[in-house]
C-alpha cells in the first residue's frame, strides 16, 4: 500500500517501500495551464530533497520541479517527452515523471499528507 | 494571403538578362554543386513589390500603434538617431583595431568613450565596456566579471541569490556562468522578502541580482540595507538595468551600493528593438571590477588627449562581441542623450513613472491591482476578477489586438496571476493613453456582459485565434521547397 505526500510547492511523491514515484499535483496543472514540455532527468542522477529534479512548461510559465525526497532516479516516464497533455489529464496517477530509489524515508516528515496539502492549497 | 512560395510560377523573372555569351571562367567542382533546384521563388518585379508592400502593411510597429508591452520599454524611436547611425555607416568595423588605425576613426573611438562616460555618470559606476549586444549578454558578461573578481581574490563562491521579482534572465545568465540559483520570494510589499534574504546569505554567495525597480514596478526601499548586508559576507551587488527608464537622473545605482551593472540602450535610450533592430547591453562597474573588463578597450591617454586601444590584459574576461559590439545602436543611443541631455533624461523617467501611475489610477477600478502603492515606469494588474467570468489575461490581450493596440505583457511576472503588465513609456500623449484606458474599460465591461465573445478573439487579423499549445508543443517548422 503505497501513501502519497505532498510538498508546498506542489509536487507529489508516492512511496512504496523503498520506491519514491513524484509528479505534480492536479492543482499545479490546473495552475500551469495546457503543458507544452515536460523535462525529466537522466536515470542515475541523484538529487537531494527539495533540489532541481526536472523542469517543465506551459503556455504560460516555464518551472522547475522539485525532488519531494532525496534517491537516486531509477526511473523516468519518457512518454511525457513526446505527450506532455498527459500531465493535464492525469498529473497525480498517469503522469507520474520520476521514480526514485528513496534514500531517507525520515525526509516524509518535512511533507504534507493529502489532507493537509488540501488544505494548504485553501489557504492560498 | 499566399506565402511568396505559393506566387511562384516556373520560369517568371523580375529581369530578363540575355544569355552570357562568355565563358563561366571558373566551374565549380561538381561536388559542390546542388543535385536539385533550390526552390526560390519565380516572381515578376511588381509581384515581389506588392508582396512584401501588402506583409509590411500587416506589421504592427510602435510606428503605427500603442504598444504598452510590459518590461520591454517600447518608446517611440525618432527617426533622427537612424540620420545619425547612417554618418558612421561608411566606416569599416575593423579600421581602430589595425596598426595605426586609432588615428583614423579618433571621433568615432569618442564617440564610444564619450557613451561610456554619460553612461558612468547615469549608473554611478567608476568605467563602462559597450561591448555586449543586448541585455541578457550584458548579464552574462556582468556575471563573468563577478565570477573573475572572486576568482582573482581567491574566494570559494558558489551561489547568487535572485529575487523572484527579477527578471527571469537574471538566475539563467547566473546559470550560464556556473553559479547555483537561490531565489528569494517577494513580500507582501512587493520587494524581496528581506527576512528571507537575511537568512539565505552566506560566504559562498557570489552576487545578489536585482531587478530594480523590479518587474513589479516597485523600487526597493531596503536597497542600501541589502547591498550593505551582500557586502557584508564579500557579495557583489548587481543592477538589471532593463527598468533603468524609471530612474534616470533619480537615483544611480552605483551611489546605492550596486557594484555591476547592465544597461539595455535599446530600452531606455530610444533605439529600435524586437523586431525592429539588434540590441546593446553595456555593462557598468566599480573600480574594483575595472581590471576584468572585456578587451579592446578605449583607454583616453591623458597626455596626448588621443583614445587609444588597449588590446593586451591579462586579468581581463577576454572579447565578449566583435569588434566594439553594436556599434550603430550605440550612435543612436548617444544621439538620443545628447539630444534630450541631462534635464530632458530626467524628464524621460518623471514622464515615463507618471504615465505608468495615471493608467494604474484610470484603471485600478476595473482590473485588480495587486500591489497597490505608487508604482515606477510600469504597472502589474491581474486580470483575477475577469478570471472568476472565465476571461483569462490572454483573451484580454486577444481583444485589444482587435481595438489596435499591442497587447501589454501577459503572465509576467510570474508572482502575479493572470498579470497584465503595462508599460506606456514616456513617448505617449495623454489622449493617446485615454483611448487605450478606455478599451481596456471596455474589456472589464464585456468580461462582465459576454464573457463567451473573448473565445474567438481576434477577428480582425490575417489570422484569428492562434492554437499557441500545439504551437509550442509540436515545434516542427515546415521548409518548403
Amino acid at each position: 500500500m503505497s501513501e502519497i505526500y505532498f510538498t508546498k510547492e506542489h509536487e507529489w511523491v508516492k512511496v512504496s517501500g523503498t520506491s519514491a514515484v513524484c509528479g505534480i499535483s492536479d492543482h499545479a496543472a490546473h495552475e500551469l495551464g495546457d503543458i507544452t514540455f515536460v523535462e525529466l532527468p537522466a536515470v542515475g542522477k541523484q538529487v537531494k530533497q527539495f533540489e532541481v529534479l526536472a523542469a517543465i512548461e506551459s503556455v504560460k510559465a516555464a518551472s522547475d520541479i522539485y525532488a519531494p525526497v532525496s534517491g537516486k532516479v531509477v526511473k523516468v516516464n519518457s512518454e511525457l517527452e513526446d505527450a506532455p497533455e498527459k500531465v493535464n489529464e492525469s498529473a497525480e496517477e498517469a503522469a507520474w515523471m520520476v521514480e526514485l530509489e528513496l534514500a531517507d524515508a525520515g525526509e516524509l516528515a518535512a511533507l504534507m499528507t493529502k489532507v493537509q496539502y488540501d488544505e494548504y492549497l485553501k489557504s492560498l | 494571403m499566399q506565402l511568396i512560395y505559393e506566387k511562384s510560377v516556373n520560369g517568371r523573372r523580375g529581369v530578363m538578362l540575355p544569355a552570357s555569351d562568355v565563358p563561366a571562367a571558373v566551374a565549380l567542382p561538381q561536388n559542390l554543386l546542388r543535385s536539385e533546384s533550390a526552390g526560390l521563388p519565380e516572381l515578376s518585379e511588381l509581384d515581389l513589390v506588392r508582396h512584401f508592400t501588402n506583409l509590411s502593411r500587416r506589421n504592427f510597429s510602435v510606428d503605427t500603434n500603442f504598444y504598452p508591452l510590459g518590461s520591454c520599454t517600447m518608446k517611440y524611436n525618432a527617426k533622427v538617431l537612424e540620420n545619425a547611425a547612417n554618418l558612421f555607416a561608411p566606416l569599416h568595423p575593423m579600421t581602430a583595431l589595425l596598426p595605426g588605425g586609432e588615428e583614423l576613426c579618433q571621433g568615432s573611438l569618442g564617440m564610444l568613450y564619450d557613451l561610456g562616460q554619460m553612461l558612468v555618470d547615469i549608473t554611478g559606476m567608476d568605467e563602462v565596456t559597450t561591448q555586449p549586444l543586448a541585455g541578457a549578454h550584458g548579464e552574462m558578461t556582468g556575471m563573468l566579471l563577478v565570477a573573475a573578481y572572486h576568482k582573482a581574490k581567491g574566494n570559494k563562491k558558489k551561489y547568487v541569490v535572485v529575487p523572484d521579482s527579477s527578471h527571469g534572465t537574471n538566475p539563467a545568465s547566473a546559470a550560464m556562468v556556473g553559479y547555483e540559483i537561490i531565489t528569494i520570494p517577494t513580500a507582501p510589499y512587493g520587494d524581496m522578502d528581506l527576512e528571507l534574504f537575511k537568512q539565505a546569505m552566506n560566504g559562498e554567495v557570489a552576487a545578489v541580482m536585482m531587478t530594480c525597480p523590479n518587474t513589479l514596478g516597485l523600487f526597493n526601499p531596503y536597497i542600501k540595507e541589502i547591498a550593505d548586508i551582500a557586502h557584508s559576507h564579500d557579495a557583489l551587488m548587481y543592477y538589471d538595468g532593463a527598468n533603468l527608464n524609471a530612474i534616470m537622473g533619480k537615483v544611480r545605482p552605483g551611489d546605492v551600493g550596486f557594484d555591476v551593472v547592465h544597461v539595455n540602450l535599446h530600452k531606455t535610450f530610444g533605439t529600435p528593438h524586437g523586431g525592429g533592430g539588434p540590441g546593446s547591453g553595456p555593462v557598468g562597474v566599480k573600480k574594483s571590477l575595472i581590471p576584468f573588463l572585456p578587451m579592446p578597450r578605449i583607454i583616453h591617454d591623458e597626455v596626448s588627449g588621443k583614445l587609444e586601444i588597449q588590446t593586451d590584459n591579462p586579468l581581463s574576461i577576454g572579447r565578449t562581441a566583435n569588434f566594439f559590439g553594436n556599434f550603430g545602436v550605440m550612435v543612436k543611443a548617444y544621439t538620443y542623450m545628447i539630444m534630450l541631455g541631462r534635464e530632458g533624461l530626467i524628464q524621460v523617467s518623471e514622464q515615463a513613472v507618471l504615465n505608468a501611475n495615471y493608467i494604474k489610477e484610470k484603471l485600478k477600478g476595473y482590473f485588480d491591482l495587486p500591489y497597490s502603492q505608487t508604482c515606477m515606469h510600469e504597472v502589474v494588474f491581474s486580470a483575477s476578477k475577469q478570471l472568476a467570468q472565465g476571461v483569462h489575461a490572454i483573451d484580454i490581450a486577444k481583444f485589444l489586438i482587435d481595438k489596435g493596440y499591442h497587447p501589454p505583457t501577459v503572465y509576467f511576472p510570474m508572482i502575479v496571476k493572470e498579470a497584465i503588465m503595462i508599460e506606456p513609456t514616456e513617448t505617449e500623449s495623454k489622449a493617446t493613453m485615454d483611448a487605450f484606458i478606455e478599451v481596456m474599460i471596455e474589456a472589464a465591461q464585456q468580461a462582465e456582459s459576454d464573457p463567451d465573445s473573448f473565445a474567438a478573439m481576434p477577428v480582425t487579423m490575417p489570422v484569428t485565434r492562434l492554437d499557441e499549445t500545439r504551437a509550442a508543443r509540436s515545434q516542427t517548422v515546415c521548409c518548403l521547397g
